[in-house]
């Protein structure tokens, strides 16, 4: 390894898989960095992704990244900009042939080398594991995986730092892995270039912080934030978040200069609360960081120093993501006008619900909202204005089978003529009915999963 | 008993602010002192019981409080909270992102003398 470098500037790209598109090029083209991080990754998109693997065995990865990756591979070789993703998806290997593909397109000194992450794919696994006595207990709800077996669609384990520290070690320019915890794309290239120990616990826990921080992309320079909302600048323009990391684990937020939105102690105080169990136990494959250590300073415009922060031992076992078929759902709308609107929205929902009880039809629920009313605060909200301008009705219902949804579909246009008047807005036209993959969360021994790791060039 | 101290109602955005988000059928709130002398009041008013008061018939389960002080902040967990969760639930707000506003609705007794702008 090189001589240890006294500030590492790690930036974020992507806060999810469908965040803006540019936000990775001018992370690249506006300023200097060491790496950037990019997590494509939700619990549901795995499933969608060995979906598309089984129809055709290169597929399997955020396909968007390949042409993002075309347009900055020139910067990453010319100015060492190193890349860590999870976009590779349930086929990592597939993602990096595709991009090195699109190099050979180019004009580069040399040919990109791509670390290849995978490991965490454990579907093929999984009738083995369960006879071996893994039960992937679902955390939620106390039930062994058994109960929903046959119709499981995906099955990941979630890595950590390790592996990436590897790709990195093996001269990759690019990280492309499967299912890496969000905040181990971030903790790597530290661990990387700072030399810290597997149970550097504090250390860890700092670069873990760092990783929750910039995950959600602008989330923490003023993007979704509450305070001071409009007077946030250029927010057609936000900067995307860059940790500047030491190698005693202090840190500043900050983005590059000229760029929208605002660091500050409130946008980076929101984003760490974002999504938070108990703070004490803030639980990765790398370690247990402690969020009630966090001390945040604002040490500058634009710029959030993070201190102090403390951290426990890796637990033994790493948390599975688990994909399954339930069902099936749909949601329709239609929009009710002045005056008693609220009213008329309400009379609708007791026409619809008796001519879906005289259908006979069954749904594990039915849920209505008044959008304008209680669509975001319940009854929290309080009652609505009486002369309120419009109320939007928006119904939806879950079944097991698809019969009973698609015929909900079919019954909200006909309320638009034979129900109470002044309605509109039926311009998209029936309920899209949608599968739905549930959620299945559960833990493995950390001995039965294993992370393989390998760089390729051509 | 402690001396009679007066005090006013005041609602919760005038003293906090808030982020919020989802882990299966659990929302969370994030409750952020908008200056840290609020910190205080928010830890001793916006009690666990309090947030459960407030979100009834709205959530189906328990609430639980951690506390933040070196973030000036309260970390709710509201479970049952989002109709099933993540893709099974109906809701507009599936993923809880709006229960940090939903809370900053609740008024809690601070004392007259505090300063709230």
């Amino acid at each position: 390894m090189n001589e240890t470098r006294s500030v590492v500037r790690i930036a974020s790209g992507q806060g999810f898989w469908g965040d803006a598109l540019d936000a990775p090029v001018r992370q690249v083209e506006g300023g200097s960095i060491d790496y950037l991080m990019m997590d494509y990754l939700a619990e549901v998109t795995m499933s969608i992704m060995q979906k598309q693997r089984a129809r055709n065995p290169a597929m399997g990865y955020a396909r968007d990244f390949v042409p993002l990756m075309r347009r900055i591979l020139p910067a990453v070789i010319a100015d060492g900009v190193r890349v860590i993703s999870n976009a590779g998806g349930v086929n990592p290997r597939a993602c990096a042939e595709a991009i090195l593909a699109e190099a050979r397109d180019l004009e580069l000194p040399r040919r990109p080398r791509i670390g290849v992450v995978t490991g965490d794919d454990i579907l093929d696994r999984l009738d083995d594991l369960l006879a071996r006595g893994h039960l992937l207990v679902n955390l939620d709800t106390g039930e062994p995986l058994t109960a929903v077996r046959d119709r499981v669609q995906s099955a990941n384990a979630y890595l950590g730092a390790v592996p990436v520290i590897d790709a990195l070690r093996q001269g990759a320019d690019a990280v492309v892995t499967g299912r890496v915890t969000d905040t181990g794309l971030t903790l790597g290239p530290m661990m990387y270039e700072f030399g810290w120990a597997a149970d550097d616990w504090d250390r860890i826990a700092a670069g873990t912080v760092a990783g929750h921080i910039i995950e959600c992309g602008a989330q923490c320079t003023g993007g979704n934030c509450l305070v001071g909302w409009r007077d946030l600048p250029n927010m057609a323009d936000p900067g995307y978040p860059i940790v500047e990391a030491t190698p005693g684990g202090t840190f500043a937020v900050t983005k590059h200069p000229g760029t929208g939105g605002r660091v500050s102690v409130a946008s980076v105080t929101e984003q760490l609360v974002y999504e938070m169990g108990d703070p004490r136990h803030y639980i990765t494959p790398d370690g247990v960081a402690d969020f009630t250590s966090i001390a945040l300073r604002q040490a500058g415009d634009n710029r959030v120093e993070v201190s102090g922060v403390r951290g426990g031992p890796a637990t033994d076992s790493l948390k599975v993501s688990v994909s399954y078929h339930y069902g099936f759902k749909a949601v329709g709308t239609l929009v009710y006008a002045w005056p008693d609107a609220h009213a008329k929205a309400m009379m609708a929902d007791r026409i619809l619900r008796e001519r879906l009880d005289r259908l006979g039809l069954e749904f594990e629920e039915i849920l209505t909202e008044y959008v304008g009313v209680d669509a975001t605060h319940g009854r929290v909200a309080g009652d609505p204005d009486p002369d309120i301008a419009e109320v939007q009705l928006r119904v939806g219902v879950r079944a097991p089978d698809r019969a009973p949804v698609e015929r909900f579909s079919r019954e909200i246009a006909p309320l638009i003529l034979n129900g109470p008047p002044s309605v509109t807005g039926f311009a998209g036209g029936r309920p899209k009915v949608e599968e739905i993959v549930a959620y299945w969360p559960a833990l493995i021994a950390k001995s039965e999963i294993e992370a393989r790791v390998e760089v390729i060039d051509a | 008993m402690g001396k009679k101290v007066a005090r006013r109602m005041v609602q919760l955005r005038y003293l906090a602010h808030a982020r919020s988000g989802d882990k299966g059928d659990t929302a969370n709130v994030g409750l952020i002192a908008l200056k840290p002398e609020y910190y205080r009041v928010l830890a001793r008013e916006v009690t666990a019981a309090r947030v459960a008061a407030h979100f009834d018939g709205v959530i189906r389960g328990s609430v639980e409080r951690f506390e933040l002080p070196n973030l000036g902040a309260l970390n709710f967990l509201l479970h049952g909270a989002l109709g099933g969760g993540g893709t099974l639930s109906l809701k507009t707000d599936a993923q809880g992102k709006v229960y940090s506003t939903a809370l900053l609705r609740m008024e809690i007794p601070v004392p007259a003398g505090l300063r709230v702008d």
